[in-house]
């Protein structure tokens, strides 16, 4: 079983991947989970095709310790097992804790079956708080793919995250597989983000083109690939799915200093 | 030549010694300034409590009209229930909530959804099931990890239900010690109920008695004597008392204060704000408690109550003496270490000083310098990181301060009775003594093998290690459940109890099996080191080394083994 967590800047397009990569993974034969790690829930609703799903969290508190698994596991496109943490309306409680308790209440369920090839944490934002580095810490995802575009933002964000990513990695075997490039179209994108892999140890695994029937697969609840199967967009993510497959490089990060990245996005001609 | 000092710090890696150092005073020495409220050192398992603790545990606690609720996971709530030994008396109308723990009993959902519902259902709940006028919200750690907004659940509380409602930030990890605590549950008084009942009626001399816990009746002793002297106690803070008397308490014309270090904030601010002078009192020991009545009287300047004051002294002290002169002669010549809070570690060194004993060792848990240097070093306290991030509330001269003394009558008094100042312990130490701030059990175990105090006064929390080096330890934060020690009955009672507890030195004839076989570990062993060499220690009064252990089955199993 691989686990993978996805991170990425917020709005990235880090749940619109993930599911349109797991739809390319189904479709390959490949038993999979996804854990939507943010208090939003919506980190499966393609696959599910509406939000559908009881959170871990809110079933948690309304049923006490009493719970099933069937409760807030459901079976989506392609058998694709999913389940929300969910967590506290924003400005209250703390959704860090929240992860933290829904991981480890998916654990006792026994949610992690023998079966499955793949597990997915689809985490909120950036890694805020020790809740958010839930998922690569001991014993959880092995492997991180950061998804990011050419805009310095994204870049800002890929780099801080490959900090925690190192952090984790001396105590809890985290590696790095690789960045996903959601193309926004700006200059020179592929070279940028392939120099900034270059520098963090790392790759750009897949260049994702920037297409409009992302959206239209987005507005009827749909990955591409169920959607459209016939299109292109529905192909790149079937390509990404196969280079996470087939994926033999996984390494340590070696994060920029604030110069070093600003001087790459520079070279760019990002920054004027 | 190695002094004791020196000695002890020894085995400190250079860092705990670059920071122990300046916490322990040898006043042989000279030495005279002490590091006092800053960060324990990591590793050293400090004696001290919490900012929560402070707060609930020690200020607002004891109010028994009020509904103390704690905001938190269900331990803080549980052993802050009835640990303090606040006693506290029905009063008239029957409200008295002190035996009571109220807790939102906070679980894992509580912490990830927020507690702000719960917290609410919580006072619901208080209001219906006891109807008090207060409410008082503690925080615990979790509560300011999670941001629970409480004052703003106080507010809806005084909205939904007509109460009065405080909320106290004052989670665990604040600050570094309860002292900051204290701080806390003084500002929310000062914010929310002094100064707001300006109609029930006040007597004659009307007096605030500051820093009095009613600790196993302390507060009841001294109560006593000033009413029996004809001063009215307008409140008490906060033993045996009750929010509704501290919304009177401005009109009080003197504030005494007797826990100088929980307490002072409360003393400034109604001196700032309505005018209310305030004098460090004592009612630990005999000459003490005289001295303290005394300057009371002064105070007011009234010719028959200082005439009355002598009479009540004289009545009290001669109700005694018979008693006092046969515990005086049989416990003089003792030496005695103490180690607790703020203030305590001061007064009781007065009490021990009536009946004989000499203090060797003495220091604080969550002091600050002006509690042991007096409060002319206040302006030297360099503000750091932790003090900056307790609120300091800024007050101001209320509409209703007025001028209790004339300016030549204030200056006068200022003279005499030191008015508004407290000049700290170390000055009523004797040269030889040592003073150590946030002592540990290491130094605790290292200071009774050189200084060899017959009793060591501290807490719960040293009390065994103090008892299995061999030496008698007294609880000065609970009595051990006796009491009243203050006053002048009370001297009687700590007399007794100390002679009781010298006169069984149980805990010198048990050699714990585990150590029969391990020298270093042996309290017998530790009676017979040497100090070192040129050192003041001092040789205990009757030697008990020759006693032999006890040979038990235990003992004798571990030593076939």
């Amino acid at each position: 079983m691989r686990q993978v967590a996805i991170y990425g800047k917020g709005g990235i397009g880090k749940s619109t991947t993930t599911q349109n990569l797991n739809a390319g993974l189904g479709e390959m034969g490949k038993k999979i989970m996804i854990v939507g790690c943010d208090p939003k829930a919506d980190s499966t609703r393609l696959i599910l095709g509406g939000l559908a799903q009881d959170t871990v969290l809110d079933t948690l508190r309304e049923e006490g310790d009493d719970i099933d698994l069937d409760q807030v596991l459901k079976e989506g496109f392609s058998h694709i097992r999913c389940v929300e943490s969910g967590g506290p309306e924003p400005g209250v409680g703390c959704a860090g804790r929240g992860i933290i308790t829904s991981i480890g209440l998916l654990e006792r369920l026994g949610a992690y079956t023998e079966d499955l090839d793949y597990v997915f944490y689809d985490v909120l934002g950036d890694v805020v708080c020790g809740g958010f580095a839930m998922p690569i810490r001991e014993g959880k995802a092995r492997e991180i793919y950061i998804v990011c575009s050419g805009e310095m933002m994204a870049l800002y964000a890929a780099n801080n995250i490959s900090k925690g990513i190192r952090k984790y990695a001396n105590t809890g075997g985290v590696r790095l597989g690789g960045l996903i490039c959601n193309s926004r179209n700006v200059d020179g994108e592929a070279e940028l983000v392939s120099a900034v892999a270059k520098e963090l140890g790392t790759q750009m695994i897949h260049f994702v083109p920037r297409d409009n029937m992302v959206q239209r697969a987005e507005i009827n609840k749909k990955t591409v690939i169920e959607f459209e199967p016939l299109c292109g967009q529905a192909d790149q993510y079937r390509t990404l799915a196969k280079k996470i497959d087939e994926n033999q490089m996984f390494v340590i990060p070696t994060p920029l200093s604030q110069e070093k990245l600003e001087t790459l996005l520079m070279e760019h001609g990002l920054v004027a | 030549m190695m002094d004791i000092k020196e000695a002890i710090l020894s085995n400190y890696k250079a860092k705990v010694f670059k920071s122990r150092k300046d916490h322990i005073l040898d006043l042989a020495s000279g030495q005279s300034a002490i590091s006092a409220n800053s960060r324990a050192v990591p590793g050293i398992m400090t004696n001290r409590g919490c900012c929560y603790a402070g707060c609930k545990g020690v200020v607002v606690g004891p109010l028994k009209d009020a509904c103390v609720i704690t905001h938190g996971p269900i331990g803080c709530g549980f052993y802050s229930w009835g640990t303090r030994r606040n006693k506290a008396r029905s009063d008239d109308y029957g409200r008295n909530f002190i035996q009571y723990c109220l807790s939102t009993d906070m679980q894992e959902p509580d912490i990830v959804f927020g507690g702000e519902k719960k917290l609410r259902q919580a006072i619901t709940e208080a209001v219906t099931l006891f109807k008090p006028e207060h409410i008082m919200i503690c925080s615990t750690c979790p509560v300011g990890l999670i941001g629970d907004d409480i004052h703003a659940v106080a507010s809806w509380a005084e909205k939904e239900f007509g109460v009065k409602c405080l909320a106290f930030s004052c989670e665990g990890y604040k600050g570094v010690s309860q002292s900051g605590g204290h701080h806390i549950a003084n500002n929310g008084l000062m914010k929310k109920l002094i100064g707001s009942d300006d109609i029930s009626p006040i007597g004659r001399f009307p007096v605030n008695l500051l820093g009095e816990y009613n600790i196993g009746g302390d507060g009841w002793e001294t109560e006593r004597i000033l009413k029996k002297i004809g001063y009215d106690v307008v409140c008490v803070f906060t033993g045996d008392s009750t929010a509704k008397a501290i919304e009177k308490s401005h009109r009080a014309h003197l504030n005494l204060v007797q826990c100088h270090r929980s307490i002072n904030y409360v003393a400034e601010m109604m001196n700032k704000a309505f005018g209310i002078h305030w004098l460090k009192v004592n009612f630990v020991g005999l000459k003490a408690t005289v001295k303290s009545l005394k300057d009371i009287a002064q105070f007011f300047g009234d010719s028959d109550l200082i005439a009355r004051t002598d009479e009540v002294i004289e009545q009290e002290l001669d109700a005694i003496k018979e008693e006092m002169d046969l515990l005086t002669e049989r416990l003089n010549g003792r030496k005695a270490a103490i180690f607790v809070g703020g203030s305590r570690s001061h007064h009781y060194q007065e009490l021990l000083k009536d009946l004989g004993v000499e203090t060797v060792l003495a220091g604080y848990e969550f002091a600050h310098r002006d509690d042991y240097e007096g409060r002319k070093v206040i302006g030297e306290i360099k503000e750091d990181a932790d003090s900056k991030n307790i609120e300091s509330l800024i007050v101001e001269p209320d509409k209703r301060y007025k001028a209790i003394l004339s300016e030549a009558r204030y200056q006068e008094l200022k003279e005499t009775i030191d008015l508004e100042n407290y000049q700290g312990m170390i000055k009523d130490m004797e040269n030889g003594a040592f003073v150590v701030d946030d002592l540990n059990h290491y130094e605790t175990i290292e200071f009774i093998r050189f200084l060899k105090p017959d009793v060591f006064f501290s807490g719960i929390k040293d009390k065994f290690v103090i008892q299995k080096a061999g030496v008698l330890s007294r609880q000065l934060h609970s009595y051990d459940y006796s009491g009243p020690y203050s006053g002048f009955n009370g001297a009687v009672i700590f007399g007794r109890d100390l002679l009781m507890g010298l006169k069984a030195p149980a805990w010198r004839m048990i050699t714990p099996p585990w150590a029969v076989n391990d020298p270093p570990n042996n309290p017998e062993a530790y009676r017979d080191l040497k100090a070192p060499e040129g050192s003041q220690a001092l040789e205990s009064r009757e030697s008990l080394a020759n006693i032999k252990p006890i040979e038990s089955d235990l003992s004798s199993e571990a030593q076939h083994a």
